[in-house]
Protein backbone atom coordinates (compact mmCIF):
# COMPACT_ATOMS: atom_id res chain seq x y z
CA UNK A 1 0.00 0.00 0.00
CA UNK A 2 1.38 3.13 -0.71
CA UNK A 3 1.28 6.53 1.02
CA UNK A 4 -1.92 7.83 1.83
CA UNK A 5 -2.65 11.85 1.14
CA UNK A 6 -6.07 11.93 1.98
CA UNK A 7 -8.07 10.23 4.65
CA UNK A 8 -11.69 10.87 6.49
CA UNK A 9 -12.75 9.24 9.06
CA UNK A 10 -16.26 9.10 10.09
CA UNK A 11 -17.40 12.13 8.33
CA UNK A 12 -21.06 13.10 8.35
CA UNK A 13 -23.18 15.50 7.09
CA UNK A 14 -26.86 16.21 8.27
CA UNK A 15 -29.48 18.85 6.66
CA UNK A 16 -31.79 19.02 9.38
CA UNK A 17 -33.03 15.48 9.87
CA UNK A 18 -31.25 14.17 6.29
CA UNK A 19 -28.01 11.96 7.01
CA UNK A 20 -26.46 13.22 3.47
CA UNK A 21 -23.18 11.60 4.08
CA UNK A 22 -23.35 8.94 6.76
CA UNK A 23 -20.07 8.07 8.90
CA UNK A 24 -17.59 7.66 5.85
CA UNK A 25 -14.11 7.02 6.22
CA UNK A 26 -11.76 6.49 3.29
CA UNK A 27 -7.86 6.61 2.10
CA UNK A 28 -6.65 8.50 -0.87
CA UNK A 29 -3.42 6.80 -1.54
CA UNK A 30 -0.80 8.50 -4.23
CA UNK A 31 -0.14 6.87 -7.40
CA UNK A 32 -4.11 5.79 -7.31
CA UNK A 33 -7.13 7.05 -8.30
CA UNK A 34 -10.36 6.05 -6.26
CA UNK A 35 -13.74 6.77 -7.45
CA UNK A 36 -16.56 6.67 -5.55
CA UNK A 37 -19.96 6.24 -7.53
CA UNK A 38 -23.69 6.17 -6.46
CA UNK A 39 -26.74 7.78 -7.96
CA UNK A 40 -28.15 10.93 -8.12
CA UNK A 41 -28.61 12.04 -4.16
CA UNK A 42 -26.38 9.06 -2.47
CA UNK A 43 -24.33 11.76 -1.63
CA UNK A 44 -20.95 12.36 -3.69
CA UNK A 45 -20.74 15.92 -4.15
CA UNK A 46 -21.49 16.53 -0.36
CA UNK A 47 -18.41 13.96 0.86
CA UNK A 48 -16.40 16.44 -2.08
CA UNK A 49 -17.73 19.48 -0.88
CA UNK A 50 -16.43 18.58 3.09
CA UNK A 51 -13.47 17.16 1.65
CA UNK A 52 -12.48 20.48 -0.19
CA UNK A 53 -13.48 22.64 3.33
CA UNK A 54 -16.24 23.81 1.43
CA UNK A 55 -19.21 22.46 4.07
CA UNK A 56 -18.10 21.78 7.51
CA UNK A 57 -19.19 18.25 8.64
CA UNK A 58 -21.49 17.62 11.24
CA UNK A 59 -19.23 14.77 12.26
CA UNK A 60 -15.89 13.29 11.55
CA UNK A 61 -12.27 14.54 10.74
CA UNK A 62 -9.98 14.93 7.50
CA UNK A 63 -6.41 14.68 7.67
CA UNK A 64 -4.32 15.64 4.89
CA UNK A 65 -0.62 13.93 4.41
CA UNK A 66 -1.40 13.03 8.45
CA UNK A 67 -2.14 16.27 9.52
CA UNK A 68 -5.58 17.22 11.08
CA UNK A 69 -7.24 19.95 8.66
CA UNK A 70 -10.69 19.45 9.70
CA UNK A 71 -10.93 23.17 11.02
CA UNK A 72 -9.35 24.11 8.16
CA UNK A 73 -11.10 27.15 5.41
CA UNK A 74 -11.17 25.99 1.54
CA UNK A 75 -8.11 27.98 0.70
CA UNK A 76 -6.17 27.04 3.21
CA UNK A 77 -6.53 23.21 2.22
CA UNK A 78 -6.64 24.58 -1.23
CA UNK A 79 -2.60 25.95 -0.19
CA UNK A 80 -1.47 23.07 1.49
CA UNK A 81 -1.98 20.72 -1.45
CA UNK A 82 -5.84 19.99 -2.25
CA UNK A 83 -6.94 20.94 -5.81
CA UNK A 84 -10.16 20.59 -7.21
CA UNK A 85 -12.30 20.61 -10.20
CA UNK A 86 -16.34 21.27 -10.06
CA UNK A 87 -18.92 19.30 -11.82
CA UNK A 88 -20.13 22.45 -13.75
CA UNK A 89 -17.49 24.76 -15.53
CA UNK A 90 -16.15 27.20 -13.13
CA UNK A 91 -13.77 29.05 -15.49
CA UNK A 92 -13.43 32.73 -16.12
CA UNK A 93 -15.20 33.14 -19.29
CA UNK A 94 -13.96 36.57 -20.35
CA UNK A 95 -10.24 35.40 -19.19
CA UNK A 96 -7.85 34.10 -21.77
CA UNK A 97 -7.10 30.23 -21.51
CA UNK A 98 -3.76 31.00 -20.40
CA UNK A 99 -5.05 33.88 -17.42
CA UNK A 100 -7.12 31.45 -16.32
CA UNK A 101 -4.96 29.16 -15.13
CA UNK A 102 -2.26 31.77 -14.31
CA UNK A 103 -4.93 33.10 -12.07
CA UNK A 104 -5.00 29.67 -10.43
CA UNK A 105 -0.79 29.22 -10.78
CA UNK A 106 -0.87 32.81 -8.70
CA UNK A 107 -2.50 31.14 -5.38
CA UNK A 108 0.69 29.58 -4.67
CA UNK A 109 2.38 33.12 -4.96
CA UNK A 110 0.20 35.95 -4.01
CA UNK A 111 2.20 38.81 -3.30
CA UNK A 112 -0.72 41.06 -3.04
CA UNK A 113 1.04 44.55 -1.87
CA UNK A 114 3.45 44.44 -4.69
CA UNK A 115 1.15 46.60 -7.14
CA UNK A 116 3.37 48.21 -8.78
CA UNK A 117 4.42 44.70 -10.75
CA UNK A 118 2.39 43.40 -13.84
CA UNK A 119 0.64 40.22 -13.35
CA UNK A 120 1.21 39.42 -16.89
CA UNK A 121 4.37 39.30 -16.03
CA UNK A 122 4.52 36.75 -13.09
CA UNK A 123 7.34 34.75 -14.31
CA UNK A 124 6.30 32.20 -11.40
CA UNK A 125 2.73 32.21 -12.17
CA UNK A 126 3.27 32.06 -15.72
CA UNK A 127 5.41 29.40 -15.83
CA UNK A 128 3.07 26.75 -13.77
CA UNK A 129 0.11 28.10 -16.13
CA UNK A 130 1.96 26.95 -18.87
CA UNK A 131 3.10 23.81 -17.52
CA UNK A 132 0.22 22.78 -16.31
CA UNK A 133 -2.14 23.94 -19.68
CA UNK A 134 0.81 22.13 -21.86
CA UNK A 135 -0.65 18.67 -19.72
CA UNK A 136 -3.88 19.45 -20.04
CA UNK A 137 -3.57 19.89 -23.69
CA UNK A 138 -4.71 23.47 -24.33
CA UNK A 139 -1.30 24.73 -26.05
CA UNK A 140 -3.36 25.20 -29.06
CA UNK A 141 -5.81 27.76 -27.48
CA UNK A 142 -3.80 30.07 -24.99
CA UNK A 143 -5.10 33.16 -25.91
CA UNK A 144 -8.32 32.40 -26.70
CA UNK A 145 -10.89 33.74 -24.21
CA UNK A 146 -11.94 30.40 -22.15
CA UNK A 147 -15.97 31.02 -22.72
CA UNK A 148 -15.33 30.58 -26.41
CA UNK A 149 -14.00 27.26 -25.76
CA UNK A 150 -15.93 24.10 -26.86
CA UNK A 151 -17.30 21.95 -24.01
CA UNK A 152 -14.22 19.53 -23.97
CA UNK A 153 -11.57 21.61 -23.97
CA UNK A 154 -13.91 23.57 -21.01
CA UNK A 155 -13.70 20.58 -18.93
CA UNK A 156 -9.80 20.08 -19.70
CA UNK A 157 -9.38 23.97 -18.39
CA UNK A 158 -10.91 22.59 -15.18
CA UNK A 159 -8.19 20.31 -14.74
CA UNK A 160 -5.73 22.44 -16.31
CA UNK A 161 -6.48 24.99 -13.29
CA UNK A 162 -6.76 22.62 -10.69
CA UNK A 163 -2.95 21.57 -11.55
CA UNK A 164 -1.92 25.01 -12.17
CA UNK A 165 -2.10 24.89 -8.40
CA UNK A 166 0.83 21.91 -7.84
CA UNK A 167 -1.71 20.01 -5.84
CA UNK A 168 -0.89 16.62 -3.97
CA UNK A 169 -4.48 15.51 -4.04
CA UNK A 170 -6.97 15.84 -7.12
CA UNK A 171 -10.97 15.84 -6.12
CA UNK A 172 -12.50 15.31 -9.20
CA UNK A 173 -15.86 15.99 -9.33
CA UNK A 174 -17.47 14.63 -12.98
CA UNK A 175 -14.78 15.47 -15.25
CA UNK A 176 -16.45 13.47 -17.78
CA UNK A 177 -19.88 15.02 -18.01
CA UNK A 178 -21.15 15.99 -21.22
CA UNK A 179 -18.13 14.59 -23.38
CA UNK A 180 -18.48 13.02 -26.83
CA UNK A 181 -16.30 9.95 -27.39
CA UNK A 182 -12.81 11.04 -28.38
CA UNK A 183 -12.89 14.10 -25.63
CA UNK A 184 -13.23 11.25 -23.11
CA UNK A 185 -10.26 9.16 -24.47
CA UNK A 186 -8.36 12.29 -23.98
CA UNK A 187 -9.84 12.44 -20.65
CA UNK A 188 -8.97 9.22 -19.23
CA UNK A 189 -5.20 9.65 -20.99
CA UNK A 190 -4.50 12.58 -19.08
CA UNK A 191 -6.24 11.23 -16.15
CA UNK A 192 -4.18 8.30 -16.23
CA UNK A 193 -0.80 10.32 -16.98
CA UNK A 194 -1.83 12.06 -13.72
CA UNK A 195 -1.85 9.04 -11.58
CA UNK A 196 1.53 8.90 -10.83
CA UNK A 197 1.93 12.12 -9.27
CA UNK A 198 -1.28 12.15 -7.77
CA UNK A 199 -4.11 10.83 -5.18
CA UNK A 200 -6.88 11.30 -7.24
CA UNK A 201 -10.55 10.83 -6.30
CA UNK A 202 -12.81 10.20 -9.30
CA UNK A 203 -16.56 11.01 -9.09
CA UNK A 204 -17.83 9.86 -12.38
CA UNK A 205 -21.67 8.68 -13.58
CA UNK A 206 -19.60 6.88 -16.80
CA UNK A 207 -19.54 3.67 -15.61
CA UNK A 208 -17.35 2.14 -18.35
CA UNK A 209 -14.49 5.05 -17.53
CA UNK A 210 -14.99 4.26 -14.48
CA UNK A 211 -14.05 0.30 -14.34
CA UNK A 212 -11.22 1.79 -16.92
CA UNK A 213 -8.97 4.06 -15.16
CA UNK A 214 -9.99 3.39 -11.49
CA UNK A 215 -7.94 1.32 -9.29
CA UNK A 216 -9.88 1.49 -6.32
CA UNK A 217 -13.59 2.16 -6.19
CA UNK A 218 -16.36 3.01 -3.62
CA UNK A 219 -19.85 2.57 -3.90
CA UNK A 220 -22.02 5.45 -1.87
CA UNK A 221 -26.40 4.76 -1.16
CA UNK A 222 -27.97 7.28 0.72
CA UNK A 223 -25.22 8.54 1.96
CA UNK A 224 -23.32 5.77 3.47
CA UNK A 225 -20.70 3.47 1.85
CA UNK A 226 -21.69 -0.17 0.99
CA UNK A 227 -18.85 -1.39 -0.75
CA UNK A 228 -14.80 -0.15 -0.99
CA UNK A 229 -12.70 -2.41 -2.97
CA UNK A 230 -10.97 -3.17 -6.10
CA UNK A 231 -13.03 -2.93 -8.97
CA UNK A 232 -13.16 -6.76 -10.02
CA UNK A 233 -14.40 -7.23 -6.71
CA UNK A 234 -16.92 -4.65 -6.63
CA UNK A 235 -18.07 -5.63 -10.15
CA UNK A 236 -18.91 -9.22 -8.85
CA UNK A 237 -20.20 -7.50 -5.76
CA UNK A 238 -23.95 -8.90 -5.39
CA UNK A 239 -25.22 -5.94 -2.61
CA UNK A 240 -23.42 -3.64 -5.32
CA UNK A 241 -25.36 -5.00 -8.37
CA UNK A 242 -28.82 -4.87 -6.45
CA UNK A 243 -28.21 -1.44 -5.03
CA UNK A 244 -26.88 -0.03 -8.35
CA UNK A 245 -25.35 -1.38 -11.34
CA UNK A 246 -28.52 -3.24 -12.04
CA UNK A 247 -26.86 -6.47 -13.26
CA UNK A 248 -24.02 -3.97 -15.16
CA UNK B 1 -10.66 42.20 -21.97
CA UNK B 2 -8.05 43.07 -25.21
CA UNK B 3 -8.96 46.09 -26.33
CA UNK B 4 -6.84 48.49 -27.87
CA UNK B 5 -3.78 49.97 -25.85
CA UNK B 6 -2.81 52.43 -28.21
CA UNK B 7 -6.47 53.78 -28.68
CA UNK B 8 -6.65 53.72 -24.71
CA UNK B 9 -3.52 55.50 -24.19
CA UNK B 10 -4.22 58.24 -26.94
CA UNK B 11 -7.32 58.55 -25.27
CA UNK B 12 -6.48 59.42 -21.43
CA UNK B 13 -3.18 61.41 -22.54
CA UNK B 14 -5.60 63.92 -24.66
CA UNK B 15 -7.56 63.91 -21.91
CA UNK B 16 -5.10 65.10 -19.58
CA UNK B 17 -3.64 67.82 -21.39
CA UNK B 18 -7.03 69.29 -22.51
CA UNK B 19 -7.70 69.48 -18.57
CA UNK B 20 -4.43 70.91 -18.09
CA UNK B 21 -4.63 73.55 -20.77
CA UNK B 22 -8.56 73.79 -19.56
CA UNK B 23 -7.97 76.74 -17.37
CA UNK B 24 -6.19 78.69 -20.05
CA UNK B 25 -9.93 78.89 -21.99
CA UNK B 26 -12.17 79.12 -19.70
CA UNK B 27 -12.89 81.83 -16.86
CA UNK B 28 -13.31 81.38 -13.11
CA UNK B 29 -16.90 79.98 -13.40
CA UNK B 30 -15.27 76.93 -15.56
CA UNK B 31 -12.18 76.57 -13.22
CA UNK B 32 -14.64 75.89 -10.34
CA UNK B 33 -16.87 73.16 -12.01
CA UNK B 34 -13.88 71.77 -13.37
CA UNK B 35 -12.22 71.46 -9.97
CA UNK B 36 -15.36 70.15 -9.00
CA UNK B 37 -15.96 67.50 -11.05
CA UNK B 38 -12.21 66.50 -10.76
CA UNK B 39 -13.15 65.66 -7.40
CA UNK B 40 -16.06 63.80 -8.23
CA UNK B 41 -14.07 62.05 -10.62
CA UNK B 42 -11.47 60.54 -8.22
CA UNK B 43 -14.43 59.95 -5.77
CA UNK B 44 -15.95 57.54 -8.63
CA UNK B 45 -13.10 56.08 -9.14
CA UNK B 46 -13.26 54.69 -5.78
CA UNK B 47 -16.06 53.58 -6.16
CA UNK B 48 -14.93 51.97 -9.51
CA UNK B 49 -12.32 49.77 -7.73
CA UNK B 50 -15.05 48.20 -5.44
CA UNK B 51 -17.98 48.14 -7.87
CA UNK B 52 -16.09 47.75 -11.12
CA UNK B 53 -12.79 46.23 -10.37
CA UNK B 54 -14.41 43.67 -7.60
CA UNK B 55 -17.93 43.17 -8.09
CA UNK B 56 -18.69 44.57 -4.47
CA UNK B 57 -21.81 47.07 -5.15
CA UNK B 58 -20.89 49.41 -2.28
CA UNK B 59 -24.11 52.16 -1.47
CA UNK B 60 -22.14 53.92 1.17
CA UNK B 61 -19.10 55.85 -0.36
CA UNK B 62 -20.63 59.14 0.76
CA UNK B 63 -19.67 58.54 4.24
CA UNK B 64 -16.05 57.61 3.47
CA UNK B 65 -16.23 61.04 0.83
CA UNK B 66 -18.00 62.99 3.94
CA UNK B 67 -15.96 61.72 6.61
CA UNK B 68 -12.65 63.44 5.35
CA UNK B 69 -14.51 66.64 4.69
CA UNK B 70 -15.52 66.86 8.54
CA UNK B 71 -11.85 65.73 9.46
CA UNK B 72 -10.50 68.16 7.27
CA UNK B 73 -12.35 70.92 9.01
CA UNK B 74 -12.44 69.63 12.40
CA UNK B 75 -8.80 68.79 13.18
CA UNK B 76 -7.78 72.28 11.43
CA UNK B 77 -6.70 74.97 14.30
CA UNK B 78 -9.49 77.24 14.84
CA UNK B 79 -7.11 80.66 14.29
CA UNK B 80 -4.69 79.20 11.58
CA UNK B 81 -4.16 77.10 8.71
CA UNK B 82 -3.14 73.64 9.25
CA UNK B 83 -0.62 71.97 7.40
CA UNK B 84 -1.44 69.83 4.41
CA UNK B 85 1.60 67.18 5.33
CA UNK B 86 -0.16 66.43 8.29
CA UNK B 87 -4.11 67.27 7.44
CA UNK B 88 -4.56 65.33 4.34
CA UNK B 89 -2.82 62.06 5.61
CA UNK B 90 -5.01 62.50 9.14
CA UNK B 91 -8.46 62.73 6.79
CA UNK B 92 -7.67 59.70 4.41
CA UNK B 93 -6.53 58.22 7.79
CA UNK B 94 -9.94 58.89 9.32
CA UNK B 95 -12.16 57.63 5.61
CA UNK B 96 -9.54 54.62 5.44
CA UNK B 97 -10.40 53.63 9.25
CA UNK B 98 -13.96 54.17 8.65
CA UNK B 99 -14.13 51.82 5.69
CA UNK B 100 -11.73 49.21 7.66
CA UNK B 101 -14.54 49.03 10.14
CA UNK B 102 -17.43 49.36 7.76
CA UNK B 103 -15.56 47.00 5.42
CA UNK B 104 -14.79 44.04 8.36
CA UNK B 105 -18.51 43.81 9.01
CA UNK B 106 -20.48 44.59 5.88
CA UNK B 107 -17.96 41.94 4.11
CA UNK B 108 -19.45 39.32 5.83
CA UNK B 109 -22.72 39.65 3.29
CA UNK B 110 -23.28 39.36 -0.48
CA UNK B 111 -24.79 40.48 -2.77
CA UNK B 112 -28.38 43.08 -1.81
CA UNK B 113 -27.44 42.26 1.71
CA UNK B 114 -23.90 43.99 1.26
CA UNK B 115 -25.92 46.90 -0.71
CA UNK B 116 -28.08 47.23 2.68
CA UNK B 117 -25.57 46.62 5.06
CA UNK B 118 -23.32 49.78 3.32
CA UNK B 119 -26.21 51.85 3.14
CA UNK B 120 -26.31 51.71 7.01
CA UNK B 121 -22.97 52.13 7.68
CA UNK B 122 -23.39 55.19 5.85
CA UNK B 123 -26.52 56.47 7.06
CA UNK B 124 -24.94 55.64 10.55
CA UNK B 125 -21.79 58.13 9.86
CA UNK B 126 -24.83 60.64 8.21
CA UNK B 127 -26.77 61.24 11.69
CA UNK B 128 -23.36 61.31 13.75
CA UNK B 129 -22.41 64.29 11.97
CA UNK B 130 -25.99 65.46 11.81
CA UNK B 131 -27.28 65.20 15.08
CA UNK B 132 -24.26 65.31 17.24
CA UNK B 133 -22.05 68.36 18.52
CA UNK B 134 -19.54 67.14 16.75
CA UNK B 135 -20.66 67.67 13.15
CA UNK B 136 -22.36 70.92 13.44
CA UNK B 137 -25.98 70.05 12.33
CA UNK B 138 -27.80 70.24 9.36
CA UNK B 139 -26.17 74.05 8.77
CA UNK B 140 -22.92 72.29 8.44
CA UNK B 141 -19.27 73.58 9.48
CA UNK B 142 -16.64 76.45 7.88
CA UNK B 143 -13.22 75.56 7.47
CA UNK B 144 -12.00 79.67 8.01
CA UNK B 145 -8.67 78.50 7.26
CA UNK B 146 -7.45 76.50 4.20
CA UNK B 147 -4.63 74.69 4.66
CA UNK B 148 -1.02 75.18 3.41
CA UNK B 149 1.12 73.41 1.69
CA UNK B 150 4.84 74.51 1.42
CA UNK B 151 8.20 73.56 2.53
CA UNK B 152 9.80 76.24 5.29
CA UNK B 153 8.63 79.38 4.42
CA UNK B 154 8.21 78.32 0.49
CA UNK B 155 4.26 78.00 -0.39
CA UNK B 156 4.13 74.84 -2.78
CA UNK B 157 0.55 75.73 -3.84
CA UNK B 158 -1.94 78.36 -2.30
CA UNK B 159 -4.89 76.47 -1.89
CA UNK B 160 -6.30 79.69 -1.33
CA UNK B 161 -6.25 80.40 -5.15
CA UNK B 162 -8.68 78.86 -7.43
CA UNK B 163 -6.26 78.23 -9.91
CA UNK B 164 -3.09 76.58 -8.10
CA UNK B 165 -6.04 74.58 -6.30
CA UNK B 166 -7.41 73.25 -9.79
CA UNK B 167 -3.71 71.42 -11.01
CA UNK B 168 -3.43 70.43 -7.29
CA UNK B 169 -7.14 68.61 -8.13
CA UNK B 170 -5.52 67.98 -11.46
CA UNK B 171 -2.65 66.13 -10.35
CA UNK B 172 -4.46 63.93 -7.60
CA UNK B 173 -6.97 62.57 -10.08
CA UNK B 174 -3.90 61.59 -12.65
CA UNK B 175 -2.39 60.22 -9.39
CA UNK B 176 -5.00 57.85 -8.71
CA UNK B 177 -5.87 56.69 -12.09
CA UNK B 178 -1.97 56.03 -12.62
CA UNK B 179 -2.58 54.31 -9.12
CA UNK B 180 -5.35 51.91 -9.76
CA UNK B 181 -4.63 51.61 -13.13
CA UNK B 182 -1.16 50.07 -12.10
CA UNK B 183 -3.02 47.85 -9.42
CA UNK B 184 -5.61 46.78 -12.44
CA UNK B 185 -3.05 45.08 -14.25
CA UNK B 186 -1.12 43.60 -10.50
CA UNK B 187 -1.29 40.55 -8.92
CA UNK B 188 -3.69 42.25 -6.82
CA UNK B 189 -6.11 43.63 -8.91
CA UNK B 190 -6.11 40.58 -11.10
CA UNK B 191 -7.05 38.33 -8.08
CA UNK B 192 -9.68 40.78 -7.42
CA UNK B 193 -10.85 40.53 -11.04
CA UNK B 194 -10.78 36.95 -10.45
CA UNK B 195 -13.26 37.22 -7.32
CA UNK B 196 -15.27 39.45 -9.48
CA UNK B 197 -16.01 36.69 -12.13
CA UNK B 198 -16.11 33.53 -9.85
CA UNK B 199 -15.26 33.95 -6.10
CA UNK B 200 -15.78 30.42 -5.24
CA UNK B 201 -13.29 29.50 -8.10
CA UNK B 202 -10.66 31.62 -6.10
CA UNK B 203 -11.35 30.27 -2.94
CA UNK B 204 -10.81 26.47 -4.14
CA UNK B 205 -7.26 27.71 -6.21
CA UNK B 206 -6.21 28.82 -2.30
CA UNK B 207 -7.16 32.47 -2.19
CA UNK B 208 -8.10 33.45 1.05
CA UNK B 209 -10.85 36.13 0.01
CA UNK B 210 -12.37 37.96 2.82
CA UNK B 211 -8.78 39.96 3.35
CA UNK B 212 -8.57 40.64 -0.71
CA UNK B 213 -12.12 42.28 -0.54
CA UNK B 214 -11.58 44.46 2.70
CA UNK B 215 -7.81 45.53 1.54
CA UNK B 216 -9.83 46.89 -1.88
CA UNK B 217 -12.62 48.51 0.47
CA UNK B 218 -10.05 50.29 2.55
CA UNK B 219 -8.18 51.55 -0.32
CA UNK B 220 -11.36 52.74 -1.92
CA UNK B 221 -12.05 54.43 1.56
CA UNK B 222 -8.47 56.47 0.99
CA UNK B 223 -9.40 57.27 -2.22
CA UNK B 224 -12.79 58.55 -1.22
CA UNK B 225 -11.12 60.18 1.53
CA UNK B 226 -8.64 62.05 -0.54
CA UNK B 227 -11.89 62.88 -2.53
CA UNK B 228 -13.71 64.39 0.58
CA UNK B 229 -10.71 66.22 1.46
CA UNK B 230 -10.22 67.85 -1.67
CA UNK B 231 -14.04 69.16 -1.63
CA UNK B 232 -14.04 70.18 1.76
CA UNK B 233 -10.99 72.17 1.01
CA UNK B 234 -12.43 73.82 -2.36
CA UNK B 235 -15.53 75.20 -0.33
CA UNK B 236 -14.17 75.83 2.94
CA UNK B 237 -17.11 74.34 3.79
CA UNK B 238 -19.04 70.64 4.91
CA UNK B 239 -22.15 69.83 5.28
CA UNK B 240 -24.18 66.37 6.19
CA UNK B 241 -25.62 66.40 2.61
CA UNK B 242 -21.82 65.01 1.49
CA UNK B 243 -22.55 62.01 3.67
CA UNK B 244 -25.67 61.85 2.57
CA UNK B 245 -27.49 58.39 0.32
CA UNK B 246 -28.40 60.69 -2.58
CA UNK B 247 -24.83 61.20 -2.44
CA UNK B 248 -23.69 57.53 -2.71
CA UNK B 249 -26.57 56.88 -5.43
CA UNK B 250 -24.88 59.74 -7.55
CA UNK B 251 -21.66 58.16 -7.59
CA UNK B 252 -22.98 54.98 -8.45
CA UNK B 253 -25.34 56.63 -11.47
CA UNK B 254 -21.94 58.48 -12.41
CA UNK B 255 -19.70 55.23 -12.89
CA UNK B 256 -22.53 53.15 -14.60
CA UNK B 257 -23.32 56.04 -16.84
CA UNK B 258 -19.76 56.27 -17.58
CA UNK B 259 -19.17 52.67 -18.06
CA UNK B 260 -18.61 50.20 -15.38
CA UNK B 261 -15.43 47.77 -15.63
CA UNK B 262 -13.25 50.88 -17.15
CA UNK B 263 -11.30 53.61 -15.08
CA UNK B 264 -12.43 55.80 -18.54
CA UNK B 265 -15.08 54.92 -17.59
CA UNK B 266 -15.61 56.55 -14.10
CA UNK B 267 -14.23 60.17 -14.74
CA UNK B 268 -16.32 59.80 -17.95
CA UNK B 269 -19.20 59.53 -16.00
CA UNK B 270 -18.36 62.21 -13.47
CA UNK B 271 -18.00 64.51 -15.99
CA UNK B 272 -21.30 63.66 -17.84
CA UNK B 273 -23.34 63.61 -14.71
CA UNK B 274 -21.99 66.99 -13.21
CA UNK B 275 -22.26 68.76 -16.83
CA UNK B 276 -25.87 66.97 -17.24
CA UNK B 277 -27.05 68.17 -13.72
CA UNK B 278 -25.48 72.13 -14.40
CA UNK B 279 -27.00 72.03 -17.49
CA UNK B 280 -30.70 71.19 -16.54
CA UNK B 281 -30.35 73.13 -13.42
CA UNK B 282 -29.83 76.39 -15.58
CA UNK B 283 -32.47 78.99 -15.66
CA UNK B 284 -31.20 80.42 -18.93
CA UNK B 285 -31.63 76.63 -20.80
CA UNK B 286 -34.73 75.87 -19.35
CA UNK B 287 -36.15 78.57 -17.79
CA UNK B 288 -38.68 77.74 -15.04
CA UNK B 289 -38.41 74.65 -15.70
CA UNK B 290 -35.32 74.26 -14.59
CA UNK B 291 -36.32 74.22 -10.76
CA UNK B 292 -37.71 70.49 -12.28
CA UNK B 293 -34.33 69.32 -13.28
CA UNK B 294 -34.15 66.03 -10.81
CA UNK B 295 -36.75 65.15 -13.26
CA UNK B 296 -34.76 65.89 -16.51
CA UNK B 297 -31.73 64.44 -15.35
CA UNK B 298 -33.60 61.03 -14.32
CA UNK B 299 -35.00 60.79 -17.77
CA UNK B 300 -31.52 61.40 -19.41
CA UNK B 301 -30.37 58.85 -16.90
CA UNK B 302 -32.91 56.42 -17.43
CA UNK B 303 -32.41 56.78 -21.51
CA UNK B 304 -29.08 56.57 -21.31
CA UNK B 305 -28.79 53.49 -19.47
CA UNK B 306 -31.35 51.92 -21.98
CA UNK B 307 -29.10 53.05 -24.86
CA UNK B 308 -25.94 52.33 -23.70
CA UNK B 309 -25.85 48.99 -22.08
CA UNK B 310 -21.90 49.77 -21.96
CA UNK B 311 -22.10 53.23 -20.69
CA UNK B 312 -20.37 55.91 -22.09
CA UNK B 313 -17.32 54.17 -22.97
CA UNK B 314 -19.18 51.93 -25.12
CA UNK B 315 -20.69 54.48 -27.32
CA UNK B 316 -17.73 54.20 -30.08
CA UNK B 317 -17.96 50.65 -30.55
CA UNK B 318 -22.05 50.80 -29.88
CA UNK B 319 -21.65 53.32 -33.69
CA UNK B 320 -19.49 51.43 -35.07
CA UNK B 321 -21.61 48.47 -34.73
CA UNK B 322 -24.59 50.48 -36.44
CA UNK B 323 -22.67 52.28 -39.34
CA UNK B 324 -20.45 49.54 -40.38
CA UNK B 325 -22.06 46.18 -39.51
CA UNK B 326 -18.89 45.04 -37.32
CA UNK B 327 -19.62 42.60 -34.47
CA UNK B 328 -17.50 42.30 -32.00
Amino acid sequence: MSETLLRCEGLTRRWGGLVAVDGVSLDFALGQVHAVIGTNGAGKSTLINMLSGEIPPSAGTVALMGEDVTGWTQPRRARAGLGRSYQRNTIFPNFSVLENCRLAAQATYQHPWAWWQAASRCERSLGAAREASARAGLNDALDRPAGLLSHGQKRQLEIAMCLATSPKVLLLDEPLAGMGAEETERMLALLSELRAGHATLLVEHDMDAVFRIADWITVMVNGAVIASARPESIRNDPAVQAAYLGGH
Amino acid sequence: MTGMPWGKQAFVAAAALALAVLPLLTGSFGIDLVTKIMIFAILALSLELLVGMTGLVCFGQAALFGLAGYAAVRLSPESDSASMWWLLPACIGVSGLYALFMGALSLRTKGVYFIMVTLAFAQMAYYVVHDTPLGGGTDGIYLYFKPTLAIGIWTIVDLDKPLPFYYLVLVCLLGVFAKLALLARSRFGRALAGIHANEQRMRAAGYSTYPYKLAAFVVSGCIAGLAGFLFAVKDGFVNPELLSWHQSGAVLIMIILGGLGHLRGAVLGAFAFTLLQELFQSEAVFGPFAKHWHLSLGLIIIAGVALLPNGLIGLPALVRQRLFGESK
